[in-house]
């Protein structure tokens, strides 16, 4: 069946509002995109890792999640999803259970590329039936945008600031994808927002209905942290596409696909002249950062489509 | 029939999770321990058991698993020692506070550094505060018993804690040694199945877990779990004498050796609880006055019962195989020492170091302790109340 966004949207809303992430966040936006994903006859347990979705989605005593939820720590959202995961799977053999349930495990960029990535690498190399979705945005939000190993080269962050000495982040952004296609699992897939969210929804469902583990990093904005106007959320994401900072791409049993080519492949700036943390970047006598940033993007984006045979 | 058999502590443990045959076992190796999910996947290679073993890639996660599967509805186990215990620590916390009653066996060793592969209590006993009741072992026999009652005490509707089954590492869980097992169908019984109220995978009403509490709420949470533990108290009872009808074996929160008519006494947690039944012996044969307390239960701490157990005696070493680098002394001594304060003639109570990273306690060690014992009974307290036992100077 095509996809239609409106029908979509008619499903039943999993994620309530009336939680506390902020205007123009790109989290939430990825939560419901994920959850859109499964069918509404399918139950679910989501495990997160700490983080600002754990502490604006559940406060006691509200929760947002209308399906199981579980939050132990920042390092082990995957640890704690494949210990609910055995736990269903040891119930079902013995017939307490005949529903099928998905796990769903949510952490950012700190709880996964970073304190988490242990804890992750180990419950995929288990192969245990669960989708790790990782919320993108570059750094540790919730503790007030310090950089991660996530965080891009120049980028302004709280314990990678731009002074007069460094110009912010010097190390390159960590390729978690490939690093999660590398433990060679059935599923890896790189999506963020834009247009009608296809993309997002159909690599969403490939991973929550590809049995065993699968992995989705999803571009997840943040508008503290990127500095940008709230209503630029999407823009900002198709930019990051269309500049290929970004590619959107999967790894669906071992076979890479590129998901989109751009037309006409935009410099770089289009995407940074939106956002605040790269404000320096552009300024005049700082040529030679944008030109290193535009370097490492057309390295990888070659790298990639040679991968996905282009 | 109780089944005669020859095991050690671990291959006791062990044998106890199989009859019991929890859902889920995260577990990750580490000296001594390893042993447990050895044994354990081999039962589960076998067939012998239903449970989902997830070989986790630390410690860390072997608890965060344990947590996933006991909130998802199941019973979850683990076993551990030392450093693994110590990577753990920041979960151990989270699941006391989601009462998730959860059992780990602990195979007590030496925590780092330097690195110390042998045996005392500084991994267990740096856990005490974390929520866990803590039950702690002789030998293999109370190894395997305390493991069989674990599940009915942390499951209590009263209760819903995490219990810790601890046993000294190398000392007990290596050493071959006569056992008196239970049939398979009787500790299935005994333990029943897991219940809970709520859980994950309830169909009927999804749950969420790990809150975010905010000052409104935290206390009175932080409160409720103090009132679990102490409610635990009681239901070690009510358990001990339910596996004394099954197994003709007696537990309570400690055991008191010739303690009735005691002028000199030593409290004690562990395997060198056996060298210094030796010890009373010997010196009850001289005609001193000695006995012997032996500590199961350190959480809840059994504080009202220590004190009258000691109420009548001159003088005690309280042993610790633990220090606390408090500067005054180790966790089991200022447990006791407060439980005591209340008492109209207390006791001279004096603080004994002894086997840290496996040093071995031999009679001679702790006849000395006794005899010192004897000297305060006489003249009094010590100014100094802190001391290291078997250094060498």
């Amino acid at each position: 069946m095509a996809y239609n966004l409106r029908e979509e949207l008619n499903k039943p809303e999993r994620f309530a509002a009336g939680h506390r992430m902020c205007a123009g966040c790109g989290a939430p936006v990825a939560i419901r995109g994920v959850l859109r994903a499964l069918d509404p006859q399918d139950k679910a347990v989501i495990a997160n890792a700490t983080g600002c979705l754990e502490v604006s989605t559940f406060l006691y005593p509200y929760t947002a999640w209308q399906d199981s939820y579980i939050h132990t720590a920042f390092e082990c959202a995957a640890a704690t999803l494949s210990g609910v995961q055995s736990a269903y799977e040891a119930m079902k053999k013995q017939g307490k259970i005949d529903e099928t349930y998905k796990f769903i495990a949510f952490g950012g960029d700190g709880g996964t590329y970073d304190i988490g990535f242990q804890s992750l690498s180990g419950a995929m190399e288990r192969g245990h039936d669960m989708v790790y979705v990782c919320y993108d945005n570059e750094a540790y939000m919730n503790t007030g945008i310090q950089r991660s190993s996530s965080t891009p080269r120049f980028a302004d962050a709280t314990t990678s600031p731009v002074g007069s000495a460094i110009p912010g982040k010097q190390q390159n952004k960590k390729n978690l994808t490939e690093v999660m296609a590398a433990h060679d699992i059935p599923y890896v897939g790189q999506t963020t927002f834009i247009s009608n969210f296809k993309d997002l929804h159909e690599k969403a469902r490939k991973a929550l209905y590809t049995e065993g583990a699968a992995f989705l990093n999803v571009m997840a904005p943040c508008p503290r942290g990127w500095r940008y106007a709230t209503e630029d959320l999407m823009e900002i994401c198709k930019l990051a596409v269309e500049t290929c900072v970004w590619p959107l791409y999967e790894v669906d049993h071992g076979k890479w696909i590129l998901s989109y080519k751009p037309k006409e492949k935009l410099p770089v700036s289009e995407y940074l002249k939106k956002q605040g943390r790269f404000a320096h970047v552009l300024k005049k006598g700082n040529e030679w950062m944008l030109e290193e940033i535009q370097k490492g993007v057309d390295e990888r984006w070659e790298k990639l489509l040679k991968k996905c045979e282009q | 029939m109780a089944i005669r058999e020859r095991m050690s502590g671990n291959e006791a443990v062990a044998y106890a999770m199989r009859q019991i045959d929890p859902d889920v076992m995260g577990a990750f190796p580490i000296t001594p321990s390893t042993e447990i999910p050895q044994y354990f996947s081999q039962y589960v290679a076998n067939g012998q058991v239903h449970t989902e073993f997830v070989a986790v890639e630390s410690e860390h996660s072997a608890m965060s698993c344990c947590i996933g599967a006991q909130a998802a509805g199941g019973r979850a186990v683990t076993a551990t020692s030392s450093a693994g215990l110590a990577l753990m620590w920041e979960m151990l916390y989270v699941a006391a506070s989601s009462r998730l009653p959860i059992t780990l066996s602990c195979v007590n060793r030496a925590l780092s550094g330097p690195i110390n592969i042998n045996n005392d209590h500084s991994d267990s006993m740096g856990a005490r505060d974390s929520g866990w009741i803590q039950l702690y072992a002789e030998n293999n026999q109370e190894a395997y018993d305390n493991f069989c009652m674990a599940m009915r005490i942390g499951e209590h509707k009263d209760v819903r804690l995490p219990v810790m089954c601890c046993q000294d590492g190398f000392i007990t869980s290596h050493a071959i040694e006569n056992i008196e097992l239970l049939e398979d169908e009787i500790v299935k019984n005994f333990v029943g199945k897991y219940e809970p109220e709520n859980y994950l995978l309830k169909k009927e009403n999804p749950l969420s877990v790990g809150p975010y509490d905010t000052v409104a709420y935290y206390m009175e949470h932080k409160k409720q779990q103090a009132e679990a533990m102490k409610n635990a108290k009681a239901v070690i009872l009510e358990v001990a004498k339910d596996f004394e009808k099954i197994s003709a074996r007696k537990y309570s929160f400690f055991e008191e050796y010739k303690m009735d008519d005691a002028e000199v006494a030593m409290v004690i947690i562990g395997s060198s609880a056996g060298t210094a039944k030796a010890v009373v012996d010997s010196l009850r044969e001289e005609g001193i006055k000695a006995g012997l307390i032996k500590i199961r239960v350190f959480r809840p701490f059994p504080a009202s019962e220590i004190a009258k157990a000691l109420a009548h005696v001159k003088a005690a070493a309280i042993m610790d195989k633990a220090d606390s680098f408090s500067g005054c002394g180790g966790p089991l001594f200022a447990e006791v020492r407060s439980a005591c304060y209340g008492l109209d003639s207390k006791p001279v109570l004096v603080n004994y170091i002894y086997g840290l990273g496996g040093r071995d306690v031999v009679t001679t060690d702790l006849k000395k302790a006794f005899n010192k014992l004897l000297e305060y009974a006489k003249k009094g307290a010590p100014e100094e109340t802190y001391y290291h036992l078997g250094v060498r100077e």
